[in-house]
This record gives C-alpha cells, structure tokens and sequence, in this order.
C-alpha cells in the first residue's frame, strides 16, 4: 500500500508552517526587546523564511 | 480628486479585474460543469506557447524553429492553435502542450515514449516566453541607459528614475555591500541590479490577466541560477576552494567530514535557488488560477463574491512575493559572491 501523495504535501507543509512559524515568532520577540533592530531582524527573519519555503517547496515539488 | 485618489482607485481596478481574462471562454452549463474549459484556462496560463495569445480572439503568431535532422523554420500560423497537423518541409509536425511533435499525416505521432509522445530533438522557437524575456530586456536597456545618461548632466534624478534611484541604491547598500564587503561590490552590481529588476518585472508581468508566466518555467529559473553559478566560479579567488575543502580553523576529523557536504553544497545551493523562485511563482499562478476558476464553478452569487475576494487578496499577495523572490535571488546571490570573493584572513584563534 502506498502512502498517497497529499499525505506527504500535509506533511511538508506541517514542517514547513512551525519553521517559519518559530521564526517569526522569535523575531517579533526580538523586535519587542529592542524595537531599534526592526530592521535588521526583519530583514533576517525574510531571510530565514525565504530559505525555509525554499527546501518546502522543492520537496513539494518532489511528492 | 487628487492624484493619489486616483492612483488607488485604478490599482483596486486593476486588481479586480485581474479575472477578466475568463470573459473571452463562456461559459454554458456544460455537461462536466465547465472543468474541461478551466483546466484550459489554467494551462494557457502556465504554459509556454507558440503563439502570442492577447485578447479574445487575437492573436500573434510567432516564428517556429527547430532542428529535427536539420535546421526548419515556420510561422505558428501554419498550426492554427494546435488544431492542424502542418507540413514542414515535407514532414508532418502538430503542437500539443507547447511541444512540437513529429507526426505522419493524420496526425499520430511517430514514437511514443511511454505515454508521451516523442518531441522534435531541438526546439529553439521564439515562442511567448522569448518575446517577453527580449521586450523585458529592451525596456530595462532603455530605462536604466537613460537613467545613466541623465546622471552624467545632474545629480538629481528626473522622471521615472525618482522612482528607481532609491532601488538601485536598496540593491548597492543593502544587498551588494553586506554581503560582498566595501572592496569587491562593484564588479558584481551590474549582474546584481539585472537579476533583481528583471525577476521582479517578470513577475509582476506574470500577475496581469495577459497570462505570460516567465519565470515559472524551470528553464528560465535554472539559466538565471546557472549564471549566479560561472560568476561565482569565474571570480572566486583560489582561496574560495581552499576553504571548501578544507575548511581552516577547525579540527582535522571535521575538515574530512565537511569537505564532502561542503561540495554537495555547491551543487545544492544553485539548485535550491531556482526551485525556489520556480515553484514560489508557479504555485502561486496555479493557486491564484485556480480559484479564479472556481468562481465560474459556482452559481451562487455569494459564493462568487467570495471567492472574488479571496482573490483579490492572494493577487495582494503574489504581488508581495513578486519583490521578495527578486530581493532572496539577489540577496542569496550576493552571499554566495561574498563567499567567492572573501580575502584570506590569517588564521586567528578567535573563537
């Protein structure tokens, strides 16, 4: 029996959602200790989420 | 009311009839409720094609090339939207899926590998997503070569460069510098702002009901991401690969254990970067697409509103990962530069 498909993109997007999820998380924390850094950590926090949706969708595009 | 009234007024406009492109189908009750007609409408969205479809019932027909024993060229015209089997140069060919396949005269096609048919061996047409590519890059040409000149009388910028004066400097101060370093940004900042403004425009290209998806295609994505790859080999100092593979300032066991992952990582990086725009953007169409399709699904008026709604935002969306694509290219780009062209430093003990 072979798993379907979309059980693997549920998957996948589960990851993919708590990654960038934490990540935003952390950066509004950061942002709130020290509103003065809003840049920099936003401008990290789309870094990381841009690289996490990366690996998200080249393995969506695998299953 | 003032010009920024109605600037607001036409972009929500604009926004809103971004569904339009359905008008030119109807839409009776068909007996499978119409999703043959959508799976067209969403593929004609997509896909490459060989004509240069505009409204309705016009059309451009774009010059054919291919090389199957031999160089051939035609008009599209001769395939009539896929629908004739064409006589080219004494054999038979038909379009299907944007893909030439050589045929025999009624129409099957001669090899069938699996359950695709056999292409013709070269396909060098210049199809939609070629004519796009080459008017993006005459408008760019013109754009910034004028802004060029204008600097040479004025520092002040006029017209259309008050707008894009303030991007380029985004691309030098907060892109190109961090991460390439003060010394060694210069030579990299021209493919830096090309790379940058033509994602950018193409994408936004894409989100118009023209229905031309350029940079959702793996093709285009995979030669961008190619070209970071030879500029960072072609300029990377010996030292670059030095630290690949033997990375200086860690243990010995660990330098043999990185030096394999570290290669894959050559390999990986480029890749990742063009499926990440490939498959941002495409998805992006098909959900965008798709649910503009559903709205002719429907019959209640309700839920046509809502689904209206649903994408007008998704298009607010998509124009938002419109510039965040081109900015992570650019940006993914300068870092892999950045590594390419970092000085030695002596080895220090500074951890």
């Amino acid at each position: 029996m072979a798993i379907p498909n979309i059980v693997g993109a549920g998957l996948i997007v589960i990851g993919a959602g708590l990654g960038i999820g934490l990540i935003g998380g952390k950066a509004m924390e950061g942002i709130a200790r020290n509103p003065e850094a809003a840049n920099k950590i936003q401008t990290a926090m789309l870094i990381a989420a841009a690289l996490i949706e990366g690996i998200g969708f080249a393995a969506l595009f695998a299953a | 009311m003032s010009i920024k009234k109605l600037t607001h007024l036409f972009s929500l406009t604009l926004l809103l009839l971004a569904p339009a492109g359905l008008f030119a189908s109807e839409n009776a009750a068909h007996s499978d409720n119409g999703a043959a007609e959508r799976k067209e409408y969403i593929k004609h969205h997509l896909l490459d094609n060989h004509d240069f479809h505009i409204i309705g019932n016009i059309s451009m027909p774009l010059p054919v090339l291919f090389w199957d024993e031999g160089a051939h060229m035609a008009m599209s015209s001769v395939f009539e939207h896929g629908t004739k089997v064409a006589e080219i140069d004494g054999k038979f060919y038909k379009i299907e899926h944007a893909k030439i396949i050589p045929t025999d005269a009624s129409g099957t096609p001669l090899e069938m590998h699996g359950e695709h048919p056999r292409e013709v061996a070269i396909d060098y047409s210049i199809t939609k997503n070629v004519v796009v590519i080459m008017l993006v890059c005459v408008l760019m040409f013109w754009l910034f070569r004028g802004m060029a000149k204008n600097y040479q009388q004025d520092l002040v910028p006029k017209g259309a460069a008050k707008f894009f004066e303030p991007l380029v400097l985004f691309v030098r101060d907060e892109i190109a510098i961090p991460n390439i370093g003060k010394k060694h940004y210069k030579k990299y900042m021209g493919f830096l702002l090309s790379v940058f403004f033509f994602i950018w425009i193409i994408n936004l290209i894409g989100l118009t009901p023209l229905g031309i998806n350029v940079t959702g295609n793996i093709a285009i994505t995979a030669a961008l991401s190619l070209m970071t790859l030879f500029i960072t080999f072609y300029t990377s100092k010996s030292t670059y690969w030095a630290h690949i593979f033997w990375m200086p300032g860690v243990p010995v066991p660990m330098k043999i254990i990185l030096a394999p992952i570290e290669l894959l990582g050559v390999i990986i990086k480029p890749f990742a970067l063009l499926i990440r725009l490939y498959a941002n953007i495409k998805a992006g169409h098909i959900v965008l697409m798709s649910i503009i399709a559903i709205m002719y699904l429907f019959e209640n008026w309700g839920a046509k509103g809502a689904f209206l709604g649903l994408s007008f935002f998704l298009n607010l969306i998509e124009l938002l990962v419109a510039f965040l694509q081109a900015y992570i290219f650019t940006m993914l780009s300068a870092l892999y530069f950045g590594a390419a062209s970092e000085e030695h430093h002596h080895e220090e003990a500074h951890h």
